[in-house]
């Protein structure tokens, strides 16, 4: 058995904090019902993630437990549990908004630095470049330029190119 | 009806079957897409670091197709759909986020005025095309094929975006296209193919896939047919995996919907991208050839 969070582990903020944040202000609306959890198909498969416990572990506060576990990476975004939701929470959007929250706080997964450095490089998750522009016109396709810069200039003025980037947070 | 054809970043590299068969199937119909060379992702990968990163790579591509003054902009992915039409809704919504985007925008020269109609493919097929007009123009209709068609989770959710089309948990418009094609289809329950969770956890992910592929095996199918490159990835690409690790043979050939209705429409193989499908169509093509000689 874990041992059970108490009060010092404890961060009453990090509601408020949901709340503030896009996609989370809905937050608190829920009455845990479980509809999240039953309709989940990554539930149905892998009894780790559980949308209901997540809400509830982030309505109490544990905010290390969850940033920290990883539990809101595993979330599909297929939104059964928005479109069922009794409460309208937005579960979908919610777990979205911490993960947001996560990658403020230093816990971007590598997957996601690599998804940042090839937007950066090529302007999309693939490059296309003359050995691919043989195939497409090989099959009557047109080509396709990458056209990177304003890709990166948008990752600048967001102010995402910290997270990928050898240089200092804005 | 000229509309732009949204590419993303999946299809123009890794599934150019798709590409070329609606591009095929769209001229068979009159439409007449064009290409904005400067399209580049949607946004949809950044959205889980920093939501305001989607907003402004979506906004962006829509001010150009707005500029370009076409009809619609047409996606082949899912996801793509799902991340244009979303930054339209908030645009149109949200006026902290809207004001937000538009200094972006104004940043890089561009100004979007959110007019620009989104449409899935599949959906511009069955809306603008429209079922009728399919069927009048099926050749070789595909009488007995059993197709499991599967949209896909953004094709019609989250329904807030989409306002109104079809139904968000179990839309029925790529059913209705797969019939308009003479082939019948399966009842599925409509569950996540998984791809979503793949980057994440893969075990879990494939794990997910199977729940569906062997519904579809189960509920005897002879092919898919989809409408999203990554479920492509999950059905398709991964179906080898997934029966080596659970050891079952699915044998399940995977096709996007436009191939699909391109041999329905009469239009020859080889022009519909087929070299890229990986699993074998063998059974399919002798029920075809044997179709078209019965004439």
């Amino acid at each position: 058995m874990p041992e059970p969070l108490i009060d010092d582990q404890l961060d009453p903020s990090f509601r408020v904090q949901i709340s503030q944040e896009k996609g989370g202000e809905k937050i608190t609306r829920c009455f845990a019902c479980a509809t999240c959890t039953l309709s989940c198909p990554v539930r149905a498969v892998d009894d780790s993630f559980n949308p209901r416990r997540i809400i509830h572990l982030a309505l109490l506060g544990a905010k290390q437990e969850v940033l920290e576990s990883g539990f809101v990476w595993l979330c599909s975004s297929c939104y059964l549990c928005s479109e069922r939701c009794p409460q309208d929470v937005s579960v979908t959007e919610l777990m979205c908004a911490i993960r947001n929250i996560a990658v403020r706080e230093g816990r971007i997964p590598a997957a996601y630095i690599a998804q940042l450095e090839l937007l950066d490089k090529h302007g999309r998750l693939y490059e296309i470049g003359d050995f691919e522009n043989k195939k497409r016109t090989k099959m009557g396709l047109p080509r396709v330029e990458e056209k990177r810069e304003e890709v990166a200039r948008i990752l600048e003025l967001v102010g995402a190119t910290r997270y990928y980037r050898k240089e200092p947070a804005p | 009806m000229r509309v732009a054809l949204f590419l993303g970043c999946t299809v123009p590299v890794r599934a150019t079957n798709y590409e070329q068969a609606f591009r095929r199937v769209a001229a068979e119909f009159g439409t007449e897409v064009i290409d904005i060379n400067d399209f580049s992702c949607c946004g949809f990968p950044a959205k889980a670091v920093d939501r305001m990163i989607p907003l402004v790579m979506a906004a962006r591509n829509l001010a150009l197709a707005e500029r370009e003054g076409v009809e619609a902009v047409v996606t082949l992915c899912n996801a793509c759909t799902e991340t244009l039409t979303e930054t339209n809704h908030v645009l149109r919504h949200d006026p902290e986020q809207q004001e937000k985007v538009a200094g972006h925008l104004a940043n890089l020269g561009y100004r979007y005025d959110g007019s620009m109609t989104v449409r899935h493919a599949a959906r511009f097929l069955y809306q603008e095309i429209g079922l009728d007009r399919i069927r009048t123009k099926v050749t070789q209709p595909l009488a007995g094929w059993r197709i499991a068609a599967y949209p896909g989770c953004h094709y019609t959710k989250p329904a807030e975006i989409y306002e109104g089309f079809d139904r968000p948990e179990r839309p029925i418009s790529l059913n209705l296209l797969v019939e308009a094609t003479g082939a019948e289809t399966l009842e599925l329950e409509g569950t996540c193919c998984g791809g979503g969770t793949l980057g994440a956890k893969e075990e879990t992910a494939l794990k997910m896939a199977r729940m569906t592929l062997d519904q579809m095996k189960e509920r005897g199918a002879d092919a898919v047919a989809l409408i999203c490159p990554f479920c492509d990835v999950m059905f398709e690409q991964n179906q080898k995996k997934i029966e080596r690790q659970v050891g079952v043979e699915y044998g399940l050939p995977v096709l996007y919907y436009p191939q699909l209705l391109g041999l329905a429409l009469g239009i020859p193989r080889e022009e519909l991208g087929f070299s890229i499908n990986r699993i074998k169509m063998d059974r399919l093509w002798q029920k075809l050839d044997a179709q078209a000689m019965r004439g």
